[in-house]
């Protein structure tokens, strides 16, 4: 009875593996990027300063009111968002216009807070587009991605519990790790991979999944809110109770000056630090401004928001973080997720956690592949369009995507600064460089694949400083000795990166001399 | 196997965690913090769900596991809600 459980569960594992391994590869890499997004940001935006955070806020505030009283006077919102730590390391200001209004009359700029100057810089997609393909995926309707990724997060649940139990001896495979036998070996780095990892890999996994209950799980609020739209409405209406409810009256007034409500939001919060103001309506009669908390404080994603009157700046209402049990629990689990509250320690740890995830992924996928290949060449099968396929896919997903990133860099620094749809098209290029990588595959042994695409990665990465250098007066030796450490820190890690790809190119070179079963 | 019964465990799930939630419903939760509470646990219910009906010893026994207690916590569900 227990060895047909753990049969069956293997089964599972295995094919829940193979059917999203590769999804959730793409999942794990974008994600552990999208984790250093603001890092990124920084690197593909060589024109801005060197990030400096917490800023005094006050005058600031200043020049933003300022600012967004000159270019958006009649936007329907307006949002500023204040420098206090890594997650938001420069202020930017945002506008949206009024409905009906063409979408270029909505826009965001970052600010220079002493002198309230917008800083010009690329058009580029960023490190924010690679934290959102994420869970948006790219070229797929929003509505499509949603259930791919929801789908493909249950299955990992599935998967890491399944895989716990086809385990048997976790423990003593901890420290197990035996080299260049095949298919054994292979098995090992999968189980050390994820067992030094799991509890990171069930907690992200579990509450990934909360991110998207709403979404995945519908029925559930129908069957105390009611049927179609409107039950849904209603339940997030009481999950997530509006502060202010203000239309705009269309009557003109004075905005109130932002630096007042910001000393009094002060004296009610006490040293909680602000993250962020929220305008509505502005230069309305009915105009309102919520000043919002930070939301990384602490793994609780939830912060105090203090809602004001827009004109008179007279103090309405305010929403703590805490609201109740079940609430709380979705916001530590989203903050957990997020991490955005960690320090450098446990960011570092987030990174490897991520990384290791894609290594249990990958190495799960070889493994597959090679325990079948062995199979084959002991003449107990023969090599079949599956087995073909999946050895291709495998080195063009876990290798092809770390190249097509390197791309998606190299393209932020040679695209010309003013072309049209720049943005765009460097998130084309990352697309295009990945599906040459699936060519490339297809055509060549997966050997030769696996040595000349890690090969390929591994100078695409290392040049990276090269050609910052090379592009932009912000050159490694520069940004270290103006202290500027997303820019110097990008520009290492890249080489550490690419360090690593040469390892692993030399490893597989090594190891074909040695005519291991690959 | 058939994965249609992978598929089938998503009817489970949602009534299961939803009973479960029921009981204590009847301590006067807000409702928004019932459906929250039911919506976090319904993922370890689908997860079981799955794995159960793999391990199941014939594709009847997969559907009955899962379509029965699905059932009953339906009708449960509907007659507290």
């Amino acid at each position: 009875m227990k060895d047909h459980f753990r049969q069956s569960m293997a089964w599972l594992h295995t094919w829940l593996g193979l059917l999203f391994g590769w999804v959730l590869y793409f999942m794990f890499i974008t994600g552990t990027a999208g984790y250093l997004d603001t890092e990124i940001d920084r690197w593909m935006r060589p024109e801005l300063p060197a990030a400096r955070y917490p800023l005094p806020q006050d005058a600031a505030i200043g020049q933003a009111q300022r600012y967004l009283q000159t270019h958006a006077a009649d936007a329907r919102r307006w949002s500023i968002t204040l420098p206090i730590d890594r997650n938001e390391p420069w202020m930017r200001v945002s506008w949206q216009a009024a409905r009906g209004m063409p979408p270029a009359a909505s826009g965001n700029a970052y600010l220079d807070p002493v002198s309230g100057q917008r800083l010009e810089t690329r058009d580029t997609a960023g490190g924010q587009t690679l934290y959102q393909m994420h869970w948006r995926l790219h070229y797929l309707p929003d509505a499509v991605s949603l259930w791919i990724v929801s789908i493909a997060t249950l299955v990992l649940l599935i998967a890491l519990v399944t895989g716990i139990v086809v385990h048997k001896k976790i423990l003593a495979d901890f420290f197990t790790f035996r080299p260049g036998k095949g298919q054994r070996s292979w098995l090992d780095a999968h189980n050390v991979a994820s067992v030094v990892s799991l509890p990171f890999q069930l907690m992200i996994t579990y509450s990934g999944l909360v991110f998207v209950m709403f979404s995945f799980m519908p029925l559930i609020a129908t069957a105390w809110y009611g049927p179609g739209h409107a039950g849904q409405d209603a339940f997030l209406d009481e999950v997530f109770p509006p502060l202010v409810s203000a239309k705009a009256t269309g009557r003109p007034a004075t905005l109130v000056s932002l630096q007042q409500v910001h000393h009094d939001a002060q004296s009610r919060l006490g040293a909680k630090p602000i993250g962020a103001l929220e305008i509505t309506n502005p230069n309305d009669a009915h105009a309102r401004v919520q000043v919002v908390g930070s939301f990384a404080a602490g793994p609780l994603r939830a912060t105090d928001i203090l809602a004001y009157d827009g004109v008179s700046g007279e103090w309405l209402s305010a929403r703590r973080p805490w609201q109740s049990g079940p609430k709380a629990f979705r916001d530590s689990m989203l903050g957990l997720h997020e991490g955005m509250f960690a320090g450098p320690v446990l960011r570092a740890l987030y990174v490897l956690s991520g990384l290791l995830g894609a290594a249990m992924i990958a190495t799960g996928l070889v493994l597959w592949t090679v325990k079948r290949r062995q199979r084959v060449e002991r003449g107990r099968g023969t090599p079949h369009l599956g087995l073909r396929g999946v050895e291709r896919l495998n080195v063009a997903v876990v290798i092809g995507l770390p190249v097509a990133i390197g791309a998606y860099f190299w393209a932020n620094r040679l695209l010309p600064v003013g072309m049209a749809h720049r943005a765009e098209w460097e998130v084309h290029a990352l697309f295009a460089v990945w599906l040459l990588m699936f060519v490339f595959a297809a055509v060549r042994t997966p050997a030769r694949a696996w040595r000349e695409q890690t090969l390929l990665a591994a100078i695409v990465f290392a040049s990276l400083p090269i050609l910052n250098a090379m592009t932009t007066p912000q050159h490694l030796a520069h940004s270290l000795l103006a202290g500027d450490l997303a820019m110097a820190g990008f520009d290492l890690v890249a080489l550490g990166v690419g360090a690593m790809f040469f390892g692993i190119a030399w490893a597989a070179r090594r190891r074909q001399r040695q005519r291991a079963p690959w | 196997m058939a994965a249609v019964l992978g598929g089938y465990a998503l009817a489970t799930a949602l009534p299961a965690a939803i009973v479960a939630i029921m009981a204590s419903g009847m301590g006067g939760m807000a409702r928004s913090d019932a459906v929250l509470l039911a919506m976090s646990l319904s993922f370890v219910v689908y997860t079981g769900a799955v794995m159960w009906a793999f391990a199941a010893r014939s594709a009847r026994a997969a559907w009955l596991g899962l379509g029965l207690p699905a059932l009953w916590a339906g009708l449960v569900a509907w007659m507290l809600l």
